[in-house]
C-alpha cells in the first residue's frame, strides 16, 4: 500500500473514531481510550528510535514532561488555545529530540540509554526548582468556559486531539519505514560502521530519528495538563511513561508500525480493565510480568512470532 | 598518469601509542596492490584512515584529485572509495538483496536491477531473498564483496577477504577480485594468505610498526630482508 493511501486510511479511521463521541454516553470510555491512545503514540514515537534506529531511549517521561510543561508555560503566559500547545509543545520536545540526536556522537548502547535517563533526572529537577511553572506544588491549566471546534464535553476535545495526533504518530511512523530514510535506519540499526561505509550520513539520519521521536513524544504530552487540568512534575515524569513505552513495541514487535500499535492497545486495554476491575497498583506489575513472559517466549514481540508462524506454515 | 589514490605523509596515535607514521603511498587508476605486513602492524588502521572510519592527526588522503582527509566515510564512499570489512559486517535484519539496497539507494543512486545483476556476477543470486544473517563464511565474504561493489567504487579496498577460508574458497573469491579488476576497479588487498596475494598484486606494499619497510614487485618484496625479519624475527 503506499503512503499515501495508508495516511488516508489512518485519518479516516480516527475521524470515525472521533464521531463516536455522537454516540456513545458513558465518558468513562473516552477517557480509558485518550489513556491508551496516549501509550500507542508513545510506543509508535519510542520505536522510531529504539525500533527502527536501534538506539534504546528510557528517557520517554522527559519528552512527555517538556510537551505538558510547554502547555503550561503557554498556558501561564496568554492562555494559549490547544492547537497552538500541541504544536509548540510538539517542536520544543522536537528540539531536545535534535540534542539526544548528538549524544549518539559518542554514546552506543547502555551508555545512550543512560545518558536519556539522566537526562530525565536532571530535566525534572529543573522543573521541581522553576516557580514559573508551579515547581513541585504542580500547576493548574483549566479548561475553557466553552468547548472549541463544536464538541459537547471538554473529554471528548481531548479524545478528539489524541485520535488525531495517535493518526499522525502512525503515518509518520509507517512513512519513516517504508522509505529510504527507513533503510538507512534499519543499516544504523544493524552495523553503524558497515552503515557508513555503504554511503549512509549516518549522524544525520540519527538527528532525523532523535527529532521525529523526540517531537511525537512531545506531542503525546501536551493535552496532558489540560485532562487532569493538573500537572505536578513526579505525574509528568512518571516512570510509567517510560517503562510503557519500552514495553510495548518489545511486545509488540519493533520491525514495523503495526508492533507498537498492537504492543500499545494489549497493554494498554489490559491497564485500563485491571484499574477498574481490580487496583490501578497492579498495572506496572502486569508490564513486568508481560515482558518476561515475552521477552523468554517471543523475543521478536507479537508480530514477530506472527511472521515465523506463517513461515512455518508455508 | 595522475594517482587515483595518494597518501601523503600520514601519522596516526591511539594515545601515546604511534599506529602509523610518515607513511607514502601512490595507486594508479586500475592496478592491483598488495598490502601486507604482520599483526599490529597498522594494515587496517591504514585502511581505516583511507577509508574515513578514523581520522588521522597529521598528513592527508587525497583521491581522485580531491583532498578528503576532512571528509566523513560516507562522503568518500559516495566518491568512489569502497571496502569489505575483515569480519563480515551484513546488515543482520535484511535479506541478502536488501543489504546491497542500502550503498545503491546512499552511494550509487542506481536501481534494484542492479543489485540482481552484482549478485548474478559474484555467484548469490540464488540467496537473494534469504536473510543475510544465516549464510556461510564464505558466503558472507562474498556479501561483503557484493555490498562494496553495489557502491560502484573505483577503488575497493578488500580487508582480509579471504582470511579463514580453505584453500578451494580462495579458489572461489581471487577470480571474483581479478574480474572486478578487469572492470577497471582499482584494487588495495589486504591480505595474510601469501600465496593469494603474490599471485594478485602488481605491486605489494609491506608495514611493519607503522611504517612502510618496503615495496615492490611481490617477487622483490618476499626476497626483501627487512620484510623477511618483520615476519620471521631477526
Amino acid at each position: 500500500m503506499r503512503n499515501r493511501t495508508f495516511t488516508a486510511l489512518v485519518f479516516v479511521s480516527a475521524f470515525a473514531l472521533i464521531g463516536a463521541t455522537l454516540l456513545v454516553k458513558n465518558e468513562f470510555y473516552f477517557q480509558a481510550a485518550y489513556t491508551v491512545l496516549q501509550f500507542v503514540v508513545l510506543a509508535t514515537a519510542w520505536n522510531i528510535l529504539g525500533g527502527y534506529t536501534g538506539y534504546v531511549n528510557f528517557g520517554t517521561a522527559a519528552f512527555f514532561a517538556i510537551g505538558a510543561y510547554s502547555t503550561v508555560v503557554l498556558y501561564n503566559a496568554f492562555k494559549a488555545p490547544l492547537p497552538l500547545s500541541i504544536l509548540a509543545g510538539t517542536i520544543v520536545a522536537g528540539l531536545a529530540g535534535l540534542g539526544v540526536g548528538y549524544l549518539t556522537l559518542r554514546l552506543r548502547g547502555v551508555f545512550f540509554a543512560i545518558a536519556t535517563l539522566a537526562l530525565s533526572v536532571v530535566l525534572y529537577t529543573f522543573v521541581v526548582n522553576w516557580d514559573y511553572v508551579g515547581g513541585a506544588r504542580g500547576a493548574y491549566v483549566l479548561a475553557p468556559r466553552e468547548v472549541p471546534f463544536g464538541f459537547s464535553r471538554y473529554t471528548h476535545l481531548l479524545y478528539a486531539a489524541m485520535v488525531l495526533m495517535a493518526a499522525t504518530a502512525l503515518a509518520v511512523a509507517r512513512a519513516v519505514e517504508t522509505s529510504k530514510l527507513g533503510r538507512g535506519l534499519a543499516a544504523i540499526r544493524d552495523d553503524e560502521l558497515a552503515a557508513e561505509a555503504s554511503g549512509v550520513p549516518t549522524l544525520r539520519l540519527k538527528l532525523v530519528s532523535t527529532t521525529l521521536s523526540g517531537a511525537l513524544m512531545g506531542m503525546a504530552g501536551t493535552t496532558f495538563p489540560c485532562y487532569l487540568s493538573f500537572v505536578e512534575p513526579s505525574s509528568a515524569f512518571s516512570l510509567n511513561y517510560a517503562v510503557n513505552s519500552i514495553a510495548m513495541p518489545l511486545i509488540g514487535g519493533m520491525m514495523s508500525w503495526l508492533g507498537p500499535l498492537i504492543g500499545a492497545l494489549l497493554l494498554g486495554i489490559v491497564q485500563q480493565v485491571v484499574q477498574v476491575s481490580v487496583r490501578s497498583e497492579w498495572n506496572l506489575l502486569i508490564v513486568g510480568a508481560l515482558l518476561v513472559v515475552f521477552v523468554t517466549l517471543a523475543p521478536n514481540g507479537i508480530m514477530g512470532w506472527v511472521s515465523a508462524w506463517r513461515r512455518k506454515r508455508i | 598518469m595522475s594517482a587515483l589514490l595518494e597518501v601523503r605523509s600520514l601519522g596516526k596515535r591511539f594515545g601515546g601509542f604511534t599506529a602509523l607514521e610518515g607513511i607514502e603511498l601512490k595507486v594508479a587508476p586500475g592496478e592491483r596492490v598488495g598490502l601486507i605486513g604482520p599483526n599490529g602492524s597498522g594494515k587496517s588502521t591504514l585502511v581505516n584512515c583511507i577509508c574515513g572510519a578514523l581520522r588521522n592527526e597529521s598528513g592527508a588522503v587525497v583521491f581522485a584529485g580531491e583532498d578528503v582527509t576532512r571528509l566523513a566515510a560516507h562522503q568518500r564512499t559516495r566518491r568512489g572509495m569502497a571496502r569489505s570489512f575483515q569480519v563480515p559486517r551484513p546488515f543482520a535484519s535484511m535479506s541478502v538483496l536488501e543489504n546491497l539496497l542500502v550503498p545503491i539507494e546512499y552511494a550509487s543512486k542506481g536501481g534494484d536491477e542492479e543489485a540482481m545483476a552484482i549478485l548474478k556476477d559474484i555467484g548469490l543470486a540464488a540467496k537473494a531473498g534469504l536473510p543475510s544473517g544465516g549464510l556461510t563464511q564464505v558466503e558472507m565474504r562474498k556479501l561483503e564483496l557484493a555490498r562494496a561493489m553495489a557502491a560502484k567504487p573505483k577503488l575497493l579496498i578488500s580487508d582480509e577477504a579471504m582470511a579463514g577460508l580453505a584453500p578451494a574458497e580462495v579458489d572461489e573469491v581471487l577470480p571474483i577480485l581479478f574480474r572486478l579488476n578487469e572492470a577497471g576497479i582499482t584494487i588495495i588487498m589486504i591480505e595474510h594468505i601469501m600465496h593469494a596475494v603474490m599471485r594478485f598484486s602488481q605491486r605489494v606494499v609491506c608495514l611493519d610498526a607503522g611504517r612502510i619497510i618496503c615495496e615492490g614487485t611481490p617477487g622483490e618484496v618476499v626476497k626483501n630482508a627487512d620484510v623477511q625479519r618483520a615476519y620471521l624475527g631477526a
